[in-house]
């Protein structure tokens, strides 16, 4: 079958057929790429920003479909504020980048309204076993209570690891305290049967140890940013 | 019309699905079957993202294939592949965005399915168009198969659920747990294995002497 090839009585075996072919097609696959990719860009932005709106809305377990509505009808501000725990700014927080941003004085946190009583939402980024874990945690009124958490990953061990997004290892978190004689100390994440000094405590997941001590740091660490907005 | 149905084109679309099984014949495939079957519907996305993108593949390679140079011919192949699966999952971020945030790293990972690669070099490059799309669309129609069974199985068994409504909840009172070692990788090769077995036993043609 291939005898039908060569019509044009050109070698597609010479070298300089060869270079312009590849050259060629590189030049139509990149244009034909870039066309699709800035099309669709907006589209995609779009359904990040519902998504990030989405996984805020979990931390004080809210869970609609209708992500938008129910995201204007619960966050009241997006503010920032900085490492002293003044309020920066009212609005904005949204679009802070947390993973490239976020020093000490550009922290966002959500206010929000749930039967009557403000929550605040506060993000978390720090590292799994195999990649990055992030998530919310929804904090009560008095900024001390845990009113709901959210945790994501990227690629954490399936059945062990990423056995945190489940409300199984979820829902021990709520109403725990981050706050012991007034400092911030957060929530310790332990092996069942350890008792953690001081702080209040949830059960890691077996066979989940790293990704466990992931969320017990990314808790520490993000929370210890904010100790001063916290305390206040 | 009886050219584009003859003999040798309904082979090549139907031979795949059933004695020529990318997946459980020519053993292609099986790293993506690991991986995305713990659940019905990334199986039935995977199955069905693999499906368009080697039909399509097969069809652009095979229009192409008297005026590639020998020499290059995999890096063409690679190009044209890397360049649909990029616009599939574009087009799943921004129409089914849901389903690309469970696939994630997987629709990439369809670039190295050997099943694409494999088609493209043992057929497009070697027939027409309208078989290679036969090919194509039976190749990964039959991947999607074997996603689906083992999925099936795994979901059912492993959670309790088919795609994602319960099923199995109800025998939880009379002590019914679900088997969590089917959502483990290890599993998807057995029932994998399992099917191969079942193929076998039934296919006296697929028994080696």
């Amino acid at each position: 079958m291939m005898s039908t090839e060569n019509k044009k009585g050109l070698s597609t075996n010479s070298n300089a057929y060869t270079l312009i072919y590849a050259a060629v097609l590189v030049v139509i696959v990149a244009f034909l790429l870039s066309f699709v990719a800035s099309t669709l860009k907006a589209r995609q932005d779009d359904n990040e920003r519902l998504d990030k709106k989405a996984q805020i809305l979990s931390a004080i377990g809210v869970n609609d479909d209708d992500t938008q509505a129910a995201y204007d009808k619960y966050v009241r501000a997006e503010q920032i504020v900085n490492a002293n725990g003044e309020v920066v700014k009212t609005e904005g927080g949204f679009d802070v980048d947390f993973n490239k941003q976020a020093d000490d004085n550009n922290l966002p946190v959500y206010v929000c309204e749930k039967d009557g009583q403000t929550k605040y939402i506060i993000p978390l980024r720090g590292n799994g076993l195999w990649g990055p874990i992030w998530g919310y945690i929804g904090l009560k009124e008095d900024k001390n209570t845990i009113e709901g958490i959210y945790f994501a990953h990227e690629s954490e061990t399936p059945g062990l690891g990423a056995e945190i997004v489940t409300d199984k290892f979820r829902d021990p978190f709520k109403d725990k305290q981050i706050k012991k004689n007034g400092e911030v100390v957060s929530v310790a994440v332990l092996k069942k049967g350890l008792t953690a000094d001081g702080q209040d405590q949830v059960d890691a997941i077996s066979g989940g140890t790293i990704t466990s001590n992931g969320v017990n740091e990314m808790l520490k660490t993000c929370l210890a940013k904010y100790k001063n907005f916290l305390t206040k | 019309m009886s050219e584009l149905f003859s003999k040798n084109n309904k082979d090549a679309f139907l031979l795949p699905l059933g004695k020529n099984n990318p997946v459980t014949v020519q053993v292609l495939g099986i790293c993506s079957a690991l991986a995305v079957t713990a659940q019905l519907k990334p199986a039935l996305v995977m199955g069905l993202a693999v499906t368009v993108i080697v039909a399509f593949a097969n069809v652009i390679i095979s229009l192409i294939r008297n005026t590639i140079p020998m020499r290059i011919r995999i890096i063409v192949q690679l190009v044209v592949v890397a360049a649909l699966v990029t616009i599939v999952n574009q087009i799943l971020k921004a129409f089914a965005y849901d389903v690309s945030k469970e696939l994630s790293v997987y629709v990439g990972l369809i670039i190295t399915n050997c099943i694409l690669m494999g088609r493209l070099e043992a057929f497009a490059m070697m027939n027409k168009p309208w078989p290679s799309f036969l090919d194509g669309l039976g190749n990964g129609l039959g991947y999607a198969k074997i996603l689906v069974i083992v999925a099936f199985f795994r979901e059912l068994l492993g959670s309790g659920t088919l795609l994602g409504y319960d099923v199995l909840g109800w025998a939880q009172q009379f002590g019914y747990q679900n088997n969590g070692l089917m959502l483990m990788p290890a599993m998807a090769l057995i029932v994998v294995a399992c099917i191969i077995w079942w193929q076998r036993a039934h296919d006296k043609e697929l028994q080696e002497k």
